[in-house]
Protein backbone atom coordinates (compact mmCIF):
# COMPACT_ATOMS: atom_id res chain seq x y z
CA UNK A 1 0.00 0.00 0.00
CA UNK A 2 1.38 3.16 -1.24
CA UNK A 3 1.27 6.21 1.19
CA UNK A 4 1.27 10.00 -0.54
CA UNK A 5 2.41 12.58 1.37
CA UNK A 6 3.58 16.56 0.35
CA UNK A 7 6.13 19.13 1.30
CA UNK A 8 6.02 22.86 1.94
CA UNK A 9 7.86 23.08 -1.36
CA UNK A 10 5.52 21.24 -3.56
CA UNK A 11 7.48 18.32 -4.08
CA UNK A 12 5.38 14.78 -3.38
CA UNK A 13 6.72 11.40 -2.34
CA UNK A 14 4.69 8.00 -2.86
CA UNK A 15 6.28 5.67 -0.04
CA UNK A 16 6.18 2.29 -1.06
CA UNK A 17 8.27 -0.66 1.09
CA UNK A 18 10.81 1.60 1.81
CA UNK A 19 10.69 3.42 -1.27
CA UNK A 20 9.81 7.08 -1.82
CA UNK A 21 8.89 7.90 -6.05
CA UNK A 22 9.02 11.49 -6.04
CA UNK A 23 7.77 14.35 -8.08
CA UNK A 24 6.32 17.80 -8.48
CA UNK A 25 2.86 18.59 -7.38
CA UNK A 26 0.06 19.39 -9.61
CA UNK A 27 -0.27 23.01 -8.22
CA UNK A 28 3.87 23.91 -8.30
CA UNK A 29 3.47 22.36 -12.38
CA UNK A 30 0.95 24.57 -12.93
CA UNK A 31 2.77 27.67 -10.82
CA UNK A 32 6.14 27.04 -13.12
CA UNK A 33 4.36 26.97 -16.07
CA UNK A 34 6.04 25.17 -19.49
CA UNK A 35 8.57 23.09 -18.45
CA UNK A 36 11.91 22.86 -20.87
CA UNK A 37 14.10 21.06 -18.50
CA UNK A 38 14.75 18.64 -16.13
CA UNK A 39 17.84 18.27 -14.67
CA UNK A 40 17.98 14.50 -12.74
CA UNK A 41 20.46 13.42 -10.14
CA UNK A 42 22.64 10.39 -10.77
CA UNK A 43 21.54 6.61 -9.32
CA UNK A 44 23.32 6.17 -6.86
CA UNK A 45 23.36 9.70 -5.25
CA UNK A 46 23.12 10.29 -1.56
CA UNK A 47 20.85 13.01 -0.63
CA UNK A 48 20.18 14.29 3.09
CA UNK A 49 16.15 15.23 3.96
CA UNK A 50 15.68 18.86 2.21
CA UNK A 51 18.98 18.75 0.18
CA UNK A 52 18.63 20.23 -3.45
CA UNK A 53 18.30 16.44 -5.86
CA UNK A 54 16.86 17.99 -8.86
CA UNK A 55 16.51 21.13 -11.07
CA UNK A 56 13.52 21.93 -13.39
CA UNK A 57 13.20 25.36 -15.80
CA UNK A 58 10.19 26.64 -16.94
CA UNK A 59 9.93 29.23 -19.36
CA UNK A 60 10.33 31.63 -17.33
CA UNK A 61 13.17 30.66 -14.65
CA UNK A 62 15.06 27.55 -13.17
CA UNK A 63 13.68 25.90 -9.77
CA UNK A 64 15.53 23.49 -7.67
CA UNK A 65 13.42 20.70 -6.38
CA UNK A 66 14.45 19.29 -2.70
CA UNK A 67 14.47 15.63 -1.69
CA UNK A 68 11.35 15.21 0.59
CA UNK A 69 12.91 12.52 2.68
CA UNK A 70 16.44 11.55 2.79
CA UNK A 71 18.55 8.32 0.89
CA UNK A 72 19.76 7.14 -2.24
CA UNK A 73 18.40 7.36 -5.57
CA UNK A 74 17.31 4.05 -7.03
CA UNK A 75 16.26 5.37 -9.94
CA UNK A 76 15.22 8.43 -12.66
CA UNK A 77 12.77 9.18 -15.00
CA UNK A 78 15.04 9.68 -17.90
CA UNK A 79 11.51 10.34 -19.62
CA UNK A 80 10.76 13.10 -18.24
CA UNK A 81 14.19 14.53 -19.35
CA UNK A 82 13.61 13.42 -23.17
CA UNK A 83 10.01 15.11 -22.71
CA UNK A 84 9.98 17.68 -19.93
CA UNK A 85 6.25 18.72 -21.09
CA UNK A 86 5.63 15.26 -19.79
CA UNK A 87 5.64 17.11 -16.14
CA UNK A 88 2.75 19.70 -16.93
CA UNK A 89 1.37 16.43 -18.64
CA UNK A 90 0.56 13.91 -15.44
CA UNK A 91 3.01 16.13 -12.61
CA UNK A 92 1.84 13.45 -10.11
CA UNK A 93 1.79 10.55 -12.40
CA UNK A 94 4.05 9.99 -15.49
CA UNK A 95 5.95 13.01 -14.46
CA UNK A 96 7.66 11.47 -11.67
CA UNK A 97 11.85 12.44 -11.32
CA UNK A 98 13.36 10.12 -9.18
CA UNK A 99 12.92 7.18 -6.75
CA UNK A 100 14.78 6.74 -3.40
CA UNK A 101 15.65 3.95 -0.92
CA UNK A 102 14.65 5.75 2.09
CA UNK A 103 17.03 6.17 4.67
CA UNK A 104 15.16 6.81 7.68
CA UNK A 105 11.00 6.09 7.67
CA UNK A 106 10.82 8.28 10.60
CA UNK A 107 11.60 11.09 8.48
CA UNK A 108 8.41 10.87 7.18
CA UNK A 109 6.20 12.40 9.91
CA UNK A 110 7.32 15.95 9.16
CA UNK A 111 5.38 15.88 6.01
CA UNK A 112 1.90 16.91 5.05
CA UNK A 113 -0.82 14.48 3.54
CA UNK A 114 -2.99 15.00 0.69
CA UNK A 115 -5.86 17.36 2.65
CA UNK A 116 -3.56 19.40 4.97
CA UNK A 117 -1.38 20.38 1.36
CA UNK A 118 -4.40 21.26 -0.33
CA UNK A 119 -5.25 23.13 2.94
CA UNK A 120 -1.88 24.23 2.61
CA UNK A 121 -2.02 25.55 -1.19
CA UNK A 122 -5.50 27.04 -0.27
CA UNK A 123 -3.58 29.50 1.95
CA UNK A 124 -1.17 30.70 -0.77
CA UNK A 125 -3.87 31.43 -3.18
CA UNK B 1 2.74 35.52 -2.38
CA UNK B 2 4.92 37.90 -0.59
CA UNK B 3 3.40 39.64 2.30
CA UNK B 4 6.21 42.78 1.65
CA UNK B 5 5.96 43.89 -1.63
CA UNK B 6 2.38 43.39 -1.62
CA UNK B 7 2.81 46.53 0.69
CA UNK B 8 4.09 48.69 -2.68
CA UNK B 9 1.44 49.82 -5.22
CA UNK B 10 1.82 48.73 -8.46
CA UNK B 11 0.49 50.02 -10.98
CA UNK B 12 -2.71 49.02 -13.19
CA UNK B 13 -2.97 49.38 -16.71
CA UNK B 14 -6.06 50.47 -18.29
CA UNK B 15 -6.45 46.60 -19.59
CA UNK B 16 -5.82 45.40 -15.95
CA UNK B 17 -9.62 44.57 -15.96
CA UNK B 18 -9.54 42.92 -19.44
CA UNK B 19 -6.31 41.23 -18.42
CA UNK B 20 -8.52 39.83 -15.25
CA UNK B 21 -11.53 38.67 -17.71
CA UNK B 22 -8.60 37.14 -19.75
CA UNK B 23 -7.31 34.64 -17.55
CA UNK B 24 -4.22 36.60 -17.32
CA UNK B 25 -1.92 36.19 -14.53
CA UNK B 26 -0.52 38.92 -13.10
CA UNK B 27 2.83 39.23 -12.13
CA UNK B 28 4.91 42.98 -10.98
CA UNK B 29 6.76 43.98 -13.51
CA UNK B 30 8.90 47.48 -13.76
CA UNK B 31 6.48 48.58 -10.97
CA UNK B 32 3.57 47.58 -12.99
CA UNK B 33 1.11 44.29 -12.48
CA UNK B 34 1.45 42.92 -16.06
CA UNK B 35 0.15 39.44 -17.39
CA UNK B 36 3.07 37.49 -17.54
CA UNK B 37 0.94 34.77 -19.61
CA UNK B 38 -2.71 34.03 -20.04
CA UNK B 39 -4.61 31.07 -20.12
CA UNK B 40 -2.35 29.28 -22.87
CA UNK B 41 0.13 29.78 -21.46
CA UNK B 42 4.11 31.05 -22.08
CA UNK B 43 4.72 28.56 -25.18
CA UNK B 44 1.35 28.71 -26.76
CA UNK B 45 1.11 32.14 -26.78
CA UNK B 46 4.83 32.63 -28.77
CA UNK B 47 4.14 29.99 -31.18
CA UNK B 48 0.90 31.66 -31.60
CA UNK B 49 2.88 35.04 -32.30
CA UNK B 50 4.77 33.18 -34.76
CA UNK B 51 2.17 31.47 -36.31
CA UNK B 52 -0.95 33.91 -35.99
CA UNK B 53 -0.92 37.61 -34.18
CA UNK B 54 -0.80 38.31 -30.82
CA UNK B 55 -1.86 41.42 -28.65
CA UNK B 56 0.11 42.28 -26.10
CA UNK B 57 -0.88 45.07 -23.32
CA UNK B 58 2.10 47.58 -23.38
CA UNK B 59 0.41 50.42 -21.91
CA UNK B 60 3.51 50.43 -19.14
CA UNK B 61 6.08 51.47 -21.82
CA UNK B 62 6.16 55.60 -21.81
CA UNK B 63 4.93 57.94 -24.30
CA UNK B 64 6.47 61.13 -25.07
CA UNK B 65 6.02 64.10 -27.16
CA UNK B 66 8.73 66.51 -27.84
CA UNK B 67 7.44 69.70 -29.09
CA UNK B 68 8.61 73.38 -29.33
CA UNK B 69 10.85 75.38 -31.69
CA UNK B 70 13.21 72.07 -32.97
CA UNK B 71 12.34 69.09 -31.34
CA UNK B 72 14.69 67.00 -33.78
CA UNK B 73 17.53 68.88 -33.35
CA UNK B 74 17.19 69.30 -29.71
CA UNK B 75 16.99 65.46 -29.35
CA UNK B 76 20.43 64.98 -31.19
CA UNK B 77 21.66 66.26 -28.02
CA UNK B 78 21.08 63.44 -26.58
CA UNK B 79 20.87 60.20 -29.06
CA UNK B 80 23.36 59.31 -31.28
CA UNK B 81 20.71 58.36 -33.93
CA UNK B 82 20.26 60.66 -36.83
CA UNK B 83 16.95 62.79 -35.99
CA UNK B 84 17.50 65.95 -38.44
CA UNK B 85 17.31 63.32 -41.72
CA UNK B 86 14.41 61.54 -40.13
CA UNK B 87 11.40 61.58 -42.61
CA UNK B 88 7.82 63.04 -41.55
CA UNK B 89 6.03 59.80 -40.64
CA UNK B 90 9.38 57.56 -40.67
CA UNK B 91 10.45 55.82 -36.73
CA UNK B 92 13.49 55.35 -35.66
CA UNK B 93 15.47 53.23 -33.03
CA UNK B 94 18.15 55.23 -30.99
CA UNK B 95 19.32 55.43 -27.46
CA UNK B 96 19.64 57.94 -24.89
CA UNK B 97 23.66 57.58 -23.94
CA UNK B 98 25.73 59.17 -21.39
CA UNK B 99 28.79 60.58 -20.76
CA UNK B 100 30.99 57.39 -20.63
CA UNK B 101 29.35 56.46 -24.30
CA UNK B 102 26.75 53.95 -21.93
CA UNK B 103 22.78 53.50 -22.57
CA UNK B 104 20.51 55.48 -20.34
CA UNK B 105 17.52 54.09 -22.51
CA UNK B 106 16.41 52.84 -25.81
CA UNK B 107 13.67 54.09 -27.66
CA UNK B 108 11.53 54.89 -30.82
CA UNK B 109 11.18 58.03 -32.24
CA UNK B 110 8.88 58.84 -34.73
CA UNK B 111 8.75 62.18 -37.00
CA UNK B 112 5.00 63.28 -36.69
CA UNK B 113 4.08 66.38 -37.90
CA UNK B 114 5.72 69.36 -35.97
CA UNK B 115 6.02 66.63 -32.93
CA UNK B 116 8.47 63.71 -32.20
CA UNK B 117 6.93 61.39 -30.68
CA UNK B 118 8.76 58.50 -28.61
CA UNK B 119 8.01 55.34 -26.89
CA UNK B 120 10.58 54.81 -23.63
CA UNK B 121 11.03 51.44 -21.34
CA UNK B 122 8.46 51.73 -18.47
CA UNK B 123 11.55 50.74 -15.98
CA UNK B 124 13.36 53.89 -17.38
CA UNK B 125 10.33 56.58 -17.25
CA UNK B 126 11.69 58.23 -14.22
CA UNK B 127 15.11 58.73 -15.32
CA UNK B 128 14.20 59.23 -19.22
CA UNK B 129 12.06 62.14 -18.06
CA UNK B 130 15.05 63.61 -15.61
CA UNK B 131 17.28 63.07 -18.39
CA UNK B 132 14.86 64.81 -20.96
CA UNK B 133 14.20 67.63 -18.68
CA UNK B 134 18.04 68.72 -18.62
CA UNK B 135 18.78 68.13 -21.85
CA UNK B 136 16.55 70.05 -23.43
CA UNK B 137 17.05 72.98 -21.19
CA UNK B 138 17.30 76.12 -23.19
CA UNK B 139 16.74 74.36 -26.29
CA UNK B 140 13.27 75.78 -26.69
CA UNK B 141 11.76 71.83 -27.05
CA UNK B 142 9.74 70.41 -24.01
CA UNK B 143 8.98 67.11 -23.56
CA UNK B 144 5.49 66.01 -22.55
CA UNK B 145 4.34 62.73 -21.07
CA UNK B 146 1.36 61.23 -21.98
CA UNK B 147 -0.59 59.79 -19.13
CA UNK B 148 -3.59 59.88 -21.22
CA UNK B 149 -2.18 57.16 -23.54
CA UNK B 150 -2.42 53.31 -23.32
CA UNK B 151 -0.73 51.39 -26.12
CA UNK B 152 -1.14 47.83 -27.03
CA UNK B 153 1.06 45.79 -29.62
CA UNK B 154 -0.42 43.91 -32.53
CA UNK B 155 2.14 41.54 -34.06
CA UNK B 156 2.29 38.17 -36.01
CA UNK B 157 1.82 36.99 -39.43
CA UNK B 158 -1.98 37.71 -39.14
CA UNK B 159 -1.20 41.41 -37.49
CA UNK B 160 -1.67 43.04 -40.53
CA UNK B 161 -4.83 41.70 -42.35
CA UNK B 162 -6.59 42.09 -38.88
CA UNK B 163 -5.96 45.53 -38.35
CA UNK B 164 -6.48 46.27 -41.78
CA UNK B 165 -10.43 45.00 -41.33
CA UNK B 166 -10.21 47.97 -38.60
CA UNK B 167 -8.48 50.38 -40.29
CA UNK B 168 -7.54 49.21 -44.28
CA UNK B 169 -5.11 52.61 -44.59
CA UNK B 170 -2.74 50.57 -42.05
CA UNK B 171 -2.28 47.83 -45.08
CA UNK B 172 0.43 49.38 -46.83
CA UNK B 173 2.13 51.30 -44.10
CA UNK B 174 5.99 50.32 -44.60
CA UNK B 175 7.93 49.06 -41.63
CA UNK B 176 9.37 51.13 -39.31
CA UNK B 177 6.43 54.38 -40.37
CA UNK B 178 3.67 55.68 -37.89
CA UNK B 179 0.72 57.66 -38.71
CA UNK B 180 -2.69 59.00 -36.34
CA UNK B 181 -5.19 56.28 -37.75
CA UNK B 182 -9.26 56.31 -36.77
CA UNK B 183 -9.34 52.63 -35.76
CA UNK B 184 -13.90 52.77 -35.86
CA UNK B 185 -13.63 56.19 -34.67
CA UNK B 186 -10.67 55.80 -32.03
CA UNK B 187 -7.88 58.10 -32.45
CA UNK B 188 -5.21 56.27 -32.49
CA UNK B 189 -1.09 56.75 -33.32
CA UNK B 190 0.13 53.51 -35.07
CA UNK B 191 3.63 52.58 -36.39
CA UNK B 192 4.54 49.83 -38.08
CA UNK B 193 7.01 48.10 -35.56
CA UNK B 194 7.32 45.50 -32.73
CA UNK B 195 9.21 43.92 -30.46
CA UNK B 196 8.93 39.99 -31.62
CA UNK B 197 11.13 39.86 -34.77
CA UNK B 198 7.56 39.87 -36.70
CA UNK B 199 5.30 42.23 -38.72
CA UNK B 200 3.19 44.19 -36.84
CA UNK B 201 1.74 47.47 -35.34
CA UNK B 202 2.49 49.46 -31.75
CA UNK B 203 -0.74 51.27 -31.01
CA UNK B 204 -1.57 54.31 -28.84
CA UNK B 205 -4.93 55.29 -28.13
CA UNK B 206 -6.68 57.23 -25.11
CA UNK B 207 -7.06 55.52 -22.36
CA UNK B 208 -10.61 55.62 -22.11
CA UNK B 209 -11.24 53.74 -25.62
CA UNK B 210 -8.16 51.29 -24.69
CA UNK B 211 -10.57 48.42 -23.61
CA UNK B 212 -12.89 48.94 -26.48
CA UNK B 213 -9.78 48.89 -29.19
CA UNK B 214 -7.94 45.84 -27.26
CA UNK B 215 -11.40 43.96 -28.43
CA UNK B 216 -12.11 44.91 -31.46
CA UNK B 217 -8.78 43.55 -32.39
CA UNK B 218 -9.41 40.59 -30.44
CA UNK B 219 -12.30 39.50 -32.04
CA UNK B 220 -10.39 39.81 -35.11
CA UNK B 221 -9.30 36.32 -36.61
CA UNK B 222 -6.29 34.99 -35.31
CA UNK B 223 -5.77 37.15 -32.77
CA UNK B 224 -5.27 36.24 -29.30
CA UNK B 225 -3.69 37.97 -26.18
CA UNK B 226 0.01 37.30 -25.62
CA UNK B 227 1.77 37.79 -22.18
CA UNK B 228 5.22 39.61 -21.25
CA UNK B 229 6.69 35.61 -20.73
CA UNK B 230 6.57 34.86 -24.52
CA UNK B 231 7.34 38.42 -25.17
CA UNK B 232 10.47 37.55 -23.78
CA UNK B 233 11.42 35.13 -25.45
CA UNK B 234 9.66 36.30 -28.88
CA UNK B 235 12.32 39.18 -28.74
CA UNK B 236 15.50 36.80 -27.33
CA UNK B 237 14.66 34.76 -30.42
CA UNK B 238 14.70 38.08 -32.63
CA UNK B 239 17.95 38.74 -30.95
CA UNK B 240 16.40 42.16 -29.51
CA UNK B 241 17.75 43.92 -26.80
CA UNK B 242 16.15 44.36 -23.31
CA UNK B 243 17.28 47.05 -21.52
CA UNK B 244 18.47 46.34 -17.76
CA UNK B 245 19.70 43.08 -19.24
CA UNK B 246 21.35 43.45 -22.33
CA UNK B 247 21.98 47.19 -22.30
CA UNK B 248 22.60 49.76 -19.18
CA UNK B 249 24.31 52.13 -17.86
CA UNK B 250 27.98 50.60 -18.56
CA UNK B 251 27.21 49.29 -21.84
CA UNK B 252 27.83 51.18 -25.40
CA UNK B 253 26.02 50.94 -28.71
CA UNK B 254 29.20 49.88 -30.29
CA UNK B 255 29.68 46.57 -27.74
CA UNK B 256 25.88 46.17 -27.47
CA UNK B 257 26.13 45.66 -31.60
CA UNK B 258 23.98 48.71 -32.21
CA UNK B 259 26.38 50.65 -34.44
CA UNK B 260 24.10 50.46 -37.77
CA UNK B 261 21.80 53.04 -35.60
CA UNK B 262 24.24 55.30 -35.82
CA UNK B 263 24.65 56.81 -39.33
CA UNK B 264 27.57 58.69 -40.94
CA UNK B 265 27.09 61.90 -40.42
CA UNK B 266 26.69 61.94 -36.31
CA UNK B 267 29.75 59.45 -36.57
CA UNK B 268 31.74 62.76 -38.08
CA UNK B 269 29.82 65.70 -36.07
CA UNK B 270 29.53 64.07 -32.53
CA UNK B 271 27.24 66.32 -30.43
CA UNK B 272 25.59 63.45 -28.17
CA UNK B 273 27.00 62.61 -24.63
CA UNK B 274 29.97 59.78 -25.20
CA UNK B 275 30.50 60.77 -28.55
CA UNK B 276 34.06 60.61 -28.09
CA UNK B 277 33.73 57.26 -26.31
CA UNK B 278 31.31 55.75 -29.17
CA UNK B 279 33.95 57.34 -31.60
CA UNK B 280 37.02 55.58 -30.79
CA UNK B 281 34.98 52.13 -30.48
CA UNK B 282 33.37 52.76 -33.93
CA UNK B 283 37.17 53.23 -35.14
CA UNK B 284 39.33 50.98 -33.04
CA UNK B 285 36.72 48.34 -32.24
CA UNK B 286 35.18 47.83 -28.53
CA UNK B 287 36.84 45.62 -26.10
CA UNK B 288 33.78 43.32 -25.82
CA UNK B 289 30.17 42.21 -28.20
CA UNK B 290 27.11 40.88 -27.60
CA UNK B 291 26.79 37.91 -29.10
CA UNK B 292 24.38 35.45 -29.60
CA UNK B 293 25.27 31.96 -27.68
CA UNK B 294 23.65 28.55 -28.96
CA UNK B 295 24.27 25.91 -25.34
CA UNK B 296 25.34 22.30 -26.63
CA UNK B 297 22.62 20.35 -24.64
CA UNK B 298 19.41 21.19 -23.39
CA UNK B 299 20.20 23.03 -20.57
CA UNK B 300 19.15 26.73 -20.81
CA UNK B 301 21.40 29.58 -19.04
CA UNK B 302 20.06 32.65 -17.83
CA UNK B 303 21.48 35.88 -17.42
CA UNK B 304 24.59 36.41 -15.35
CA UNK B 305 25.75 33.27 -15.88
CA UNK B 306 29.43 33.15 -16.08
CA UNK B 307 31.30 32.67 -19.46
CA UNK B 308 34.47 30.92 -19.70
CA UNK B 309 36.97 30.22 -22.39
CA UNK B 310 39.98 28.11 -22.00
CA UNK B 311 39.18 27.83 -18.31
CA UNK B 312 39.10 32.17 -18.02
CA UNK B 313 36.01 34.42 -17.36
CA UNK B 314 35.67 36.23 -20.22
CA UNK B 315 32.00 37.19 -20.27
CA UNK B 316 28.61 37.25 -18.88
CA UNK B 317 25.06 35.60 -20.52
CA UNK B 318 22.37 38.74 -20.27
CA UNK B 319 19.52 37.03 -21.28
CA UNK B 320 18.97 33.41 -22.27
CA UNK B 321 16.21 30.86 -21.67
CA UNK B 322 14.34 28.75 -23.86
CA UNK B 323 13.58 29.25 -27.56
CA UNK B 324 10.00 27.91 -28.29
CA UNK B 325 11.02 28.02 -32.52
CA UNK B 326 14.04 26.32 -32.08
CA UNK B 327 12.85 23.92 -29.51
CA UNK B 328 16.63 24.76 -27.63
CA UNK B 329 18.14 26.75 -25.49
CA UNK B 330 19.30 30.15 -26.50
CA UNK B 331 21.22 33.02 -25.02
CA UNK B 332 22.82 36.90 -25.10
CA UNK B 333 25.57 38.00 -24.16
CA UNK B 334 28.92 40.01 -23.48
CA UNK B 335 32.27 37.97 -24.47
CA UNK B 336 36.11 39.79 -24.87
CA UNK B 337 36.10 40.44 -28.96
CA UNK B 338 38.78 37.57 -29.34
CA UNK B 339 36.16 34.81 -28.35
CA UNK B 340 33.33 36.75 -30.42
CA UNK B 341 33.64 35.07 -33.56
CA UNK B 342 30.73 33.24 -35.09
CA UNK B 343 31.33 29.75 -34.18
CA UNK B 344 33.61 30.33 -31.20
CA UNK B 345 33.75 27.53 -28.50
CA UNK B 346 32.74 28.95 -24.96
CA UNK B 347 31.69 27.46 -21.49
CA UNK B 348 28.83 28.12 -19.54
CA UNK B 349 28.98 27.88 -15.84
CA UNK B 350 25.63 26.56 -14.98
CA UNK B 351 24.87 25.56 -11.44
CA UNK B 352 28.58 24.88 -10.80
CA UNK B 353 29.35 22.91 -14.24
CA UNK B 354 30.96 24.44 -17.32
CA UNK B 355 28.64 23.71 -19.87
CA UNK B 356 30.06 24.10 -23.66
CA UNK B 357 27.75 26.77 -25.93
CA UNK B 358 28.90 28.09 -29.28
CA UNK B 359 28.70 32.13 -30.68
CA UNK B 360 25.99 32.14 -32.89
CA UNK B 361 24.30 33.97 -35.31
CA UNK B 362 21.30 37.25 -34.57
CA UNK B 363 18.89 36.89 -34.71
CA UNK B 364 18.26 33.28 -33.92
CA UNK B 365 15.00 33.13 -35.72
CA UNK B 366 14.93 35.36 -39.14
CA UNK B 367 12.65 38.79 -39.00
CA UNK B 368 9.72 39.03 -41.20
CA UNK B 369 8.89 42.43 -40.94
CA UNK B 370 7.03 44.07 -43.77
CA UNK B 371 8.87 44.68 -47.18
CA UNK B 372 6.02 46.35 -48.75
Amino acid sequence: MTVLRFTGEHEWASFDMGTAMVGISAYAAQKLGDIVFVELPQVGAVFAKGAQAAVVESVKAASEIYAPIGGEVIEVNQAIADKPGLVNESPEGGGWFFKLRVAMPGEMSGLMDKDAYDAYVKSLE
Amino acid sequence: MNALTADLPLRRTPLFALNRELGGNMVPFAGWEMPVHYRAGILAEHRQCRNAAALFDVSHMGAISLVGADPAKALERLVPGDILGLAEGRVRYTMFTNEQGGIEDDLLVTRDGDRLFLVVNASRRPEDLALLKAGLTGSGTEAVFHPELAQVALQGPAAAPALAALAPETASMPFMSGRAVAIKGIACFVTRSGYTGEDGFEIAMPVDRAEELARLLLAQPGVMPVGLGARDSLRLEAGLCLYGSDLDSTTTPIEAGLAWTIGKRRREEGGFPGAAIIGAQLANGPARRRVGIRPDGKAPARAHTPILAGGRAVGEITSGGFAPSLDAPIAMGYVATDHAAEGTTLDLMVRGTARPAKVAKLPFVAHRYFKG
